[in-house]
């Protein structure tokens, strides 16, 4: 059933005005984003009294999301009253690792802040703090900005995350390829949704690196691609395990986590070499195919079939499936980046859409951008940052990508060594905004955690007390959720309000928390009365990077307040024909060639690989065949839950009883060969640490495959070392590997690691948060 | 005489999100352990065809009520408003037979 929002809902319950009265409650129709962490941006009516929000309903007039929540959504009253939420902010008493803290004012938190930036900035120089978040919260453009126009540091960076292995990869190479990023097109730019006349049913998707039905990436609503599925779009699934999406795809290849690479260059080579791809496209808009053509011989589906554990005629199968679909359409994911090779994998999926003629049509693969134009990212401030500081960014000495400014951040490894080395210059503060990196994202989460405690001052900021804060923080600043906030949300289209609803105690928003610093320490560049006037500015923040489409707007936040859900006249497909990607406004795409770089030119200049290319994960059986024998199981890490956001909600009591324990899949004849039953805790472990988790069969997995949950640590336990929340007990990040990613820096191997698993036992049992910060780590008690 | 409502679940198109799960515990304010729809898995589990089984289907509870208040104000029962697959519906018996009749996996409940 695909729905027409306008139809079959009642106008006498739910209203187009943006509040209403209802009964003894105000309804409000706006957006949810973050706190609580989400990707997505669903159209949410809460319903308050007195200043509380008593219940929240999904909108049905919204074409973004139809009325529909996920989990976290349905459950926001119980998370919104946390009895535990930071009320205040707190000074810390005593040593790091404790949970001892004072109650303070803002302003004698705002007093200390100002104070050691001042200091720093005098002594050491401004590139010396680094300010991060975590991953697609409503802070990414909120934290960059009070980095560079408040602290004057180009050190904006995704907390410790190696690799940059979360949407960047695939975002730098969109520049390089074609200016752009590309989305699967599921008619989410068209107010009229899959009613617009000009939308086209996409005849296949293929789906790889993610299972958008729980990840919801990148704003992307997972659950539009089962709209499709309805109306009649057929799947290519590549996954290690068969998700439910998988089981209903008509093709699915089971490969082995990091080698998704060898096989789209595979499929590109059938595609290629029988002649399939779109001649016309390929002639009149992209630069490079006969070296593509000539790299792509090395991968036979024989190959790639042999390196991924597949059958080589089930990558000939999609690959005609995918390049005779009219249109077909991409929806790639967070793992395509978790590998060494993320960026020749994302090279290679790009390739793929462009050469079968699918980028930018009707339901293929869309080249989004934000609505209005709006500065809603990293880059957000950048241009308040002196050239010379800029140069100073971690990471741009060995990235050139970096120094372009295309994902305008450090590289959280570059940052980890400068802290650990002094080089090239020490790190003498860290702002962490809404980021836990010891509970996730960081990889080698042990050594992450002795980093951040070596440095002298850190400030955390975030909405509960984390292993983090317990670890590093002098100061914890209360952070508002979403219905506490006026704030916005494009990423991409529509343009969407965010209006302050209720409060909780002190708690205050990102928005008000950056314009309280910036107003202390660089009041020019904060010119803004409150932040009502801030979010008209950001608003109004278009263009500042493209010059002509989409236009910016010059509408005010109370007037979006009012519209709630805006969806700019501009929206167009095939816009390279159009003259709507470059700045000079001639057809083509924003590139130096002014076509899709299947050869990229940027890359010959810097000396990288300019073709796609498939690098084994560096510690495999295949790479690594010696350490394999004693870890000879291929660990992936981090499929999405219904439940958590990464590392958040484990505090949730609902979410909580519907997910209690970390989990480990694995397939039932590796656990039989193990005395492993079903519900086990076992260790999973490999050379550079362990961590317990409950294991789950899952049949569909090869033998040789298991793959673990992320992000674990349990807010009901004592939160003071050395139990610390047992952040380290269940993390998987006991195991991954910092510093080692691709030649761009980019991509790193989070999701192809090697392991060994056992039962735990009364005799092997122990703490590993013990281990972590009373015993010197895992290697000296080995 | 007034017809009979029930609920009726798409459920080749259900994703196992859970959504209606905790919808109706937030609704009818269930405490822990508690549901007034549950929901229940078949697989993945590998048929005769090599193909996967991987099925979800939603029961309604002896306590569910339909959502008698959300019903009587107009509203949908917050199960089928917020079910992310947008595989459920509410209406009489006799319209929803109708429309089962025309789908491949469906189930029809009348909870109360």
């Amino acid at each position: 059933m695909m729905r027409d929002e306008l139809e079959g809902v009642n106008k006498s319950v739910y209203k187009t005005d943006w509040q209403w009265q209802e009964g003894e409650y105000t309804v409000t129709r706006t957006n949810q984003w973050t706190a609580p962490g989400c990707h997505n941006g669903c159209s949410v009516l809460y319903y308050t009294k007195d200043g509380k929000v008593e219940k929240i309903e999904g909108d049905p007039l919204s074409p973004y999301n139809q009325g529909r929540l996920c989990m976290r959504c349905i459950d926001m009253v119980e998370i919104v009253n946390h009895p535990e939420r930071l009320k205040y902010p707190l000074r810390r008493v005593g040593e790091r690792g404790g949970n001892d803290w004072e109650r303070i004012t803002w302003d004698e938190a705002y007093d200390e802040i100002e104070k050691n930036v001042r200091q720093i900035q005098e002594e050491f120089g401004p590139e010396c703090i680094v300010s991060m978040q975590g991953t697609g919260r409503n802070i990414c453009w909120q934290t960059p900005y009070l980095s560079y126009s408040a602290f004057g540091s180009p050190n904006f960076v995704l907390g410790f995350l190696s690799g940059d292995a979360c949407y960047l990869p695939r975002t730098t190479i969109g520049h390089c390829f074609m200016g752009d990023f590309m989305v699967a097109d599921c008619s989410q730019h068209l107010e009229r949704r899959y009613q617009d006349p000009e939308y086209v049913l996409p005849e296949y998707m293929l789906i790889v690196g993610n299972n958008p039905l729980i990840s919801n990436g990148d704003g992307f609503f997972g659950h539009w691609v089962v709209d499709l599925m309805k109306e009649g779009t057929k799947l290519i699934v590549i996954d290690p395990s068969c998700t439910w999406l998988a089981s209903k795809a008509d093709h699915w290849l089971r490969v082995r986590p990091g080698t998704d690479a060898a096989v789209i260059i595979a499929m590109l080579n059938v595609i290629i070499n029988e002649d399939l791809y779109d001649h016309d496209f390929v002639e009149n808009w992209c630069y490079g195919f006969d070296e593509l053509k000539e790299r792509v011989q090395e991968y036979t589906p024989e190959r790639a079939a042999e390196i991924a554990w597949i059958d080589a005629e089930d990558i000939r199968a999609a690959a005609r499936a995918f390049a005779k679909a009219m249109p077909a359409s991409i929806q790639w994911g967070l793992k395509v980046d978790q590998t060494v090779c993320g960026i020749p994998l994302a090279h290679a999926l790009l390739s793929l859409g462009a050469i079968c003629g699918d980028l930018d049509v009707p339901g293929g693969c869309m080249i989004p951008r934000c609505a209005y134009d709006i500065s809603d990212s990293y880059g957000c401030g950048l241009w308040n940052v002196p050239d010379e500081m800029l140069q100073k960014m971690l990471g741009v000495e060995t990235s050139p990508l970096h120094a372009l400014g295309f994902d305008p951040t450090a590289n959280g490894d570059t940052v980890l060594q400068a802290i650990e080395t002094g080089k090239p210059y020490p790190i003498k503060m860290l702002f962490i905004q809404s980021t836990n990196p010891i509970a996730n994202m960081a990889a080698d989460a042990p050594r992450v955690y002795n980093a951040m405690r070596s440095v002298p001052f850190n400030v955390v900021v975030d909405a509960f007390m984390t292993p983090t804060a317990i670890a590093c923080a002098d100061l914890v600043l209360p952070c508002a959720m979403s219905c506490e906030r006026n704030s916005g949300r494009v990423w991409w289209w529509p343009l969407r309000s965010i209006v302050k609803v209720s409060e909780y105690h002190e708690a205050k928003s990102d928005e008000q928390i950056i314009l309280d610093i910036g107003k202390r320490l660089n009041p020019r560049l904060f010119p803004w009365k409150d932040d009502v006037e801030l979010m008209t500015w950001w608003v109004q923040s278009g263009n500042r990077f493209h010059a002509g489409w989409p236009a910016k707007t010059d509408q005010t936040f109370p007037e979006l307040v009012e519209k709630v859900i805006d969806w700019p006249e501009d929206w167009a497909y095939r816009k390279y024909e159009k003259g709507l990607l470059r700045d000079d406004g001639q057809p083509g795409f924003n590139t130096n060639s002014g076509k899709c770089e299947l050869y990229l030119t940027l890359f010959e200049a810097w000396g990288f690989d300019p073709l796609p290319y498939y690098e084994e994960p560096p510690e495999s059986p295949v790479s690594t065949p010696e350490l394999s024998e004693e870890y000879p199981l291929v660990l992936t890490t981090g499929a999405r839950t219904w439940e958590y956001f990464h590392s958040e909600e484990r505090q949730v009591p609902r979410l909580r009883e519907s997910h209690p324990d970390p989990l480990t899949d694995m397939h039932p004849d590796t656990a039989a060969a193990l005395g492993i039953v079903e519900g086990d805790w076992a260790w999973v472990e490999n050379m550079r640490g362990k961590c317990k988790q409950r294991i789950r069969f899952n049949p569909t997995l090869h033998p040789k495959v298991v793959r673990s949950e992320h992000g674990w640590w349990f807010p009901e336990r004592e939160g003071a070392e050395p139990d610390i929340f047992g952040v380290f007990d269940s993390n998987i990040n006991n195991l991954t590997v910092q510093g080692v990613t691709g030649p761009t820096l980019y991509g790193a191997p989070y999701a192809n690691q090697i392991c060994k698993v056992y039962l735990v036992t009364k005799e092997n049992d122990c703490s590993p948060s013990e281990i972590v910060t009373r015993k010197g780590g895992f290697q000296n008690v080995k | 005489m007034s017809s009979k409502y029930g609920l009726l679940v798409d459920y080749n198109w259900c994703t196992g999100c859970h959504s209606c799960e905790i919808a109706c515990k937030v609704e009818l304010g269930l405490a822990e352990g508690q549901y007034g729809i549950k929901l229940f898995a078949d697989g993945p589990r590998q048929l005769p065809s090599g193909r996967w089984e991987y099925t979800y289907l939603p029961v309604p509870t002896s306590l569910c009520n339909l959502c008698e208040d959300r019903v009587a104000m107009g509203k949908l029962p917050t199960c089928v408003h917020h079910c992310q697959a947008a595989c459920m519906s509410f209406g009489t018996v006799e319209e929803l037979a109708k429309v089962a009749a025309g789908k491949p996996k469906s189930s029809l409940f009348v909870p109360c």
